[in-house]
């Protein structure tokens, strides 16, 4: 196990990737068609286009520039190009990337237009790409890597099977030095006592238990008008069996396994700066929010257990899919990475469940495309906290 | 491993419901259960067809009374629910928002 390696991409600040990506990336919604111009023109890039920029403010403007920061900085990217309607709010992008020290410029489109724009954004993204093309794997240990977690369409099945082999997933690695990370704050609710004891210690806990405490006060509570039902639970939740919060928090809590434990809460987006171990990061439990953050929090690999059959990917972060749910497999096998259904079964133990999980990980590290690659899936979602102004 | 495969699972000894984890289960059947915490066998039979993923009574629940799932409170009864009984939301709702 300690012995595990991959190969990645080691980047300029001494991250390692395992994706080569040179990203087109619009500040704003309004630059969404330049980049999607650069990367028809630059085969081989990738335009993420998304809805917001404009007249954000406070901490809605900090996460949005966070979140693309953050994208731009995640070691999966090689390069950047970043479009945006005025040069102000590019170059804050722009200069948080350059950071890294990776390869970044940026183009503003008031005072030269879209056709000018694009024209000289092109030239760059082909150097970008050029370059990007040389850069060679390297082998390095498993302690360079970074996964997030997340649960979605889960069901019964997903706390009897998918959950607890990721749990298993994160006992072990978590022994070696990876740096793993959970989120989704409002799908712990019913099991809050619980993920306030799996913290390293009472501080961490109380400020974990405080992040949980202020989505329930700032969100649930002001915008209720029912118990949720059907928004959480969701209906395919329900139709796969899961009767209540209580129920899914339970069996998504599986995932943190038995003896792990988080050293530390993140904000949305925020990079890890405690070194290796398990931490939490408030998001959304929403798939494609909650895995846009994570990988804007330098998240280079994604575990995605599913009951139901989620189909989300993500353009940087590949995203790798776990199911326990027999009738899943059959019935949406093409979106499936790893099969444990076997498990409910009693042909296979959490233990060689784990370690199958492992092993499809350090394949996707090494270039084995995910499901949700293969087939397309690049849902970029940006968390918005409130109205624009 | 064993080479008996389970018609349904529960995860605690301490748990009221346990989870069909086959397709085709009709009212009546007998099913054949692994308890995972114990590593226990136990046998049951439903009253109602239950299907892959849903939940049934392993005992009588009265209503308003917690019902146990990883051991733990997961919602409460809201009518009375006779051990076989299909559980979900027809008969439970969460004591969260």
């Amino acid at each position: 196990m300690s012995g595990h390696s991959f190969f990645g991409y080691r980047r300029e600040n001494g991250r390692v990737g395992i994706r080569n990506h040179v990203v087109i990336l619009p500040l704003d919604d309004l630059s969404n068609a330049a980049c999607e111009a650069v990367a028809n023109n630059i085969k081989g890039t990738l335009a993420l286009p998304h809805h917001y920029g404009r007249l954000q403010f406070g901490e809605d403007l900090e996460l949005h520039f966070r979140t693309l920061i953050g994208t731009g900085t995640n070691p999966n990217v090689a390069a950047v190009v970043v479009i945006g309607i005025e040069p102000g709010w590019t170059a804050r992008v722009v200069d948080g990337i350059a950071k890294t020290g990776k390869p970044v410029q940026g183009f503003a489109i008031e005072q030269h237009g879209d056709i000018e724009t694009i024209a000289s954004a092109s030239r760059v993204a082909k150097d970008f790409l050029q370059a990007a093309s040389e850069l060679a794997r390297e082998e390095c240990p498993i302690s360079d890597l970074w996964v997030s977690h997340k649960c979605g369409e889960s069901d019964t099945t997903s706390g009897m099977g998918a959950n607890p082999t990721v749990g298993n997933f994160i006992d072990k690695t978590d022994a070696i030095g990876v740096t793993n990370c959970f989120g989704e704050t409002s799908e712990i609710t019913g099991a809050e006592h619980l993920c306030r004891e799996r913290a390293i210690n009472k501080e961490i806990g109380d400020k974990w238990f405080a992040t949980w405490q202020a989505y329930m006060d700032q969100v649930i509570e002001p915008h209720k008008t029912s118990d949720l039902s059907e928004s959480q639970p969701t209906k395919g939740n329900i139709e796969g069996g899961l009767t209540t919060i209580e129920e899914k928090a339970m069996g998504n809590l599986q995932k943190i396994g038995k003896n792990a434990r988080y050293i530390d809460v993140l904000a949305p987006a925020e990079a890890p700066e405690k070194g290796p171990g398990l931490y939490f990061m408030d998001t959304s439990s929403a798939a494609a929010e909650c895995v846009t953050l994570q990988a804007a929090g330098g998240f280079a690999v994604h575990i995605f257990p599913t009951g139901q059959g989620n189909i989300i990917g993500n353009p940087i972060e590949p995203v790798i899919k776990v199911t326990a749910n027999p009738r899943t497999v059959r019935t949406m096998g093409e979106h499936v990475d790893l099969d444990v259904s076997g498990l409910l079964r009693r042909e296979m133990n959490l233990d060689q469940a784990g370690d199958a999980l492992i092993d499809m990980v350090v394949r996707t590290c090494n270039g084995r495309l995910t499901a949700a690659e293969a087939l397309g899936h690049r849902e970029f979602v940006m968390t918005k906290l409130y109205r624009s102004a | 491993m064993s080479s008996k495969v389970p018609d349904f699972l529960v995860h605690d000894d301490r748990d009221a419901v346990g989870v069909v984890v086959v397709e085709g289960v009709a009212a009546g059947g007998n099913l054949s259960g692994w308890v995972m915490d114990s590593d226990e066998t136990i046998s049951l039979a439903v009253n109602d067809p239950i299907p892959l993923g849903h939940k049934f009574a392993l005992r009588d629940i009265r209503d308003g009374e917690s019902v146990i799932k990883y051991g733990e409170d997961i919602g409460r009864a809201v009518t009375d629910i006779p051990k076989g009984d299909h559980v979900h939301v027809h008969n439970v709702k969460t004591s969260k928002w």
